[in-house]
């Protein structure tokens, strides 16, 4: 009972504090305007090229946008504490870290969900494409994995952030090598073999491809195993991030480094 | 003449504090490459591989306006988190010519990445860029780089009334990408779109570094990224000396 507590309660608290600096002066801009502007930079790339249809380009961004919320708010979780200087009474408590650490992500993916929905139907509509109603709630779930699935990664991030000071350079890192790996721009038959490779472990490479499918007319059940995919490499980077979230909680007391990083 | 030492001064000062900063120095040089790749990629499987050299030259200037856009947006914000804004302004040198060094070195940080991603499509995508006109490309760089920095001095006076605006910073990175024909080329675009580009100096500089590259002429575009970056800066001095005496007589310099 009292670690459902911590997960949910502790999980709003967590949410709510990063709303102290996501204010809409920053959500808005960052959030909301920022992907609809990458969708159009690859709607135009991508029409100069003559590469895809917009369709695309559309589906892939704002799926893989989602990235910025997911990456960044689960860094927070941790760097954010220290800077408030408030990791140590945290990591001091008794509650049990899974519901304390799982509960800090899931606003996280609900967040993550809610930029990538808005950027898909607001660029969607700018660019005017044409998606089957049918296929809106399928898309939905299937953001929604892709941003849990990211979530899963920014874990990994939140755990780095232990010992990294510039975790923001490390969080766009990782949201550039979503943009070139993960298939959002470029057809994954155009990328040479050893990054087809990285793609197939990364988040967001079989939710964009699902989106797509669905987008062009096949259902939920055709598009199951994708889907299944994409769900497996957010459970498995949230238990590595998880498993090193706890390593570097352990090495910060043993060596007395939790606030120096 | 002690305006003229006093930006150079406070340039190579910015730039040496700018380069210890990760997120100036490193992610100003890796993150354009991000999109550059994604872009070389795109051209190169496309029907048509022959913008990939169009896209290689814009992809090199892409770093310059993204330092500039998500640092100057702050740039005068940062003083104040640091103390030092008080100080600054009732220096006996205008603050005009404290806060230009400071975005113009920002926009300088930025030629590290024209050269890594020039460097990036040659070794990986094997994009031989040829300088059709070295003279014209040497004074092309520093037109480019001062009238984006201008830009950036506009945007920080513009911005000084937001808290937030590093995030306002953050979202012209891709607009200005898109409608000053970094990646694709402005006819692609819905004409309303044209006079945008036309009151952005970052167009007029790609155009003077691509003219200059592909053996073009360059002059007229070099002209124009000069005049609006002056055009800028006589706007951004004006909007300083407005915010200025308004933070005085209210006495709110030190809040946002």
């Amino acid at each position: 009972m009292n670690s459902t507590r911590v997960f949910f309660i502790g999980g709003l608290a967590s949410y709510r504090a990063l709303f102290g600096w996501l204010s809409p002066w920053v959500f808005i801009p960052s959030l909301l305007v920022a992907p609809i502007f990458q969708i159009l930079l690859f709607v135009y790339i991508g029409r100069s090229a003559g590469l895809a249809s917009d369709e695309f380009y559309v589906i892939g961004n704002a799926v893989q946008y989602a990235a910025i919320p997911c990456l960044f708010a689960m860094t927070q979780t941790i760097a954010g504490e220290r800077y408030q200087q408030t990791l140590g009474y945290i990591l001091i408590t008794p509650a049990r870290r899974l519901p304390l650490f799982l509960g800090r992500a899931l606003p996280v993916v609900a967040n993550g969900f809610l930029v990538s929905a808005f950027a898909l139907v607001v660029g969607g509509a700018i660019v005017g494409i044409d998606v089957p109603a049918s296929a809106y709630a399928p898309i939905a779930l299937v953001t929604a994995v892709s941003a849990f699935s990211c979530t899963g990664l920014g874990l990994v991030n939140a755990a780095v952030g232990f010992i990294v000071r510039d975790h923001s350079v490390l969080s766009n890192i990782i949201f550039g090598l979503l943009l070139v790996f993960s298939g959002a721009n470029v057809p994954l038959a155009d990328l040479p073999g050893w990054m087809r490779a990285i793609s197939d472990g990364i988040p967001f490479t079989h939710g964009i491809e699902a989106a797509r499918r669905l987008a062009d007319g096949q259902t939920l059940v055709d598009v199951g195993g994708l889907v299944a995919a994409e769900a497996l490499i957010g459970v498995v980077y949230g238990a590595a991030g998880y498993g090193l979230v706890r390593l570097m909680e352990v090495l910060g007391r043993r060596h007395a480094t939790l606030e120096r990083a | 003449m002690r305006q003229l030492r006093l930006l150079a001064l406070g340039w190579a000062f910015h730039m040496k504090m700018l380069m210890r900063s990760a997120f100036n120095s490193l992610l100003g040089v890796v993150y354009p490459l991000f999109f550059a790749t994604v872009a070389f990629f795109m051209f190169r499987a496309g029907d048509d591989p022959k913008p990939l050299l169009y896209a290689s030259l814009g992809a090199a200037v892409m770093g310059i306006w993204s330092t500039t856009s998500t640092s100057a947006g702050a740039a005068m914000a940062r003083e104040r988190w640091h103390g030092t804004l008080e100080l600054l302004v009732t220096a006996p040198t205008h603050f005009a010519f404290v806060l230009l060094p400071v975005t113009i070195a920002m926009a300088t940080i930025g030629i590290y990445s024209m050269v890594a991603t020039l460097l990036w499509g040659w070794l990986v995508f094997g994009i031989d860029v040829q300088i059709g006109h070295p003279v014209a490309f040497v004074l092309a760089i520093p037109a480019t780089v001062g009238s984006i920095g201008a830009l950036g001095f506009l945007l920080a006076v513009a911005f000084v009334r937001f808290r937030q605006a590093w995030a306002l910073g953050n979202m012209l990175e891709y607009p200005v990408w898109l409608v000053c024909g970094f990646l694709v080329p402005l006819s692609l675009f819905p004409d309303w779109v044209r006079p945008i580009s036309w009151v952005l100096a970052p167009t007029w500089g790609i155009n003077a570094i691509r003219e200059a590259a592909l053996g073009g002429s360059p002059f007229a575009d070099i002209g124009m990224a000069a005049l609006l970056g002056s055009a800028y800066t006589l706007l951004g001095i004006l909007v300083v000396n407005r915010a200025l005496r308004a933070a005085r007589t209210k006495a709110t310099l030190a809040l946002t």
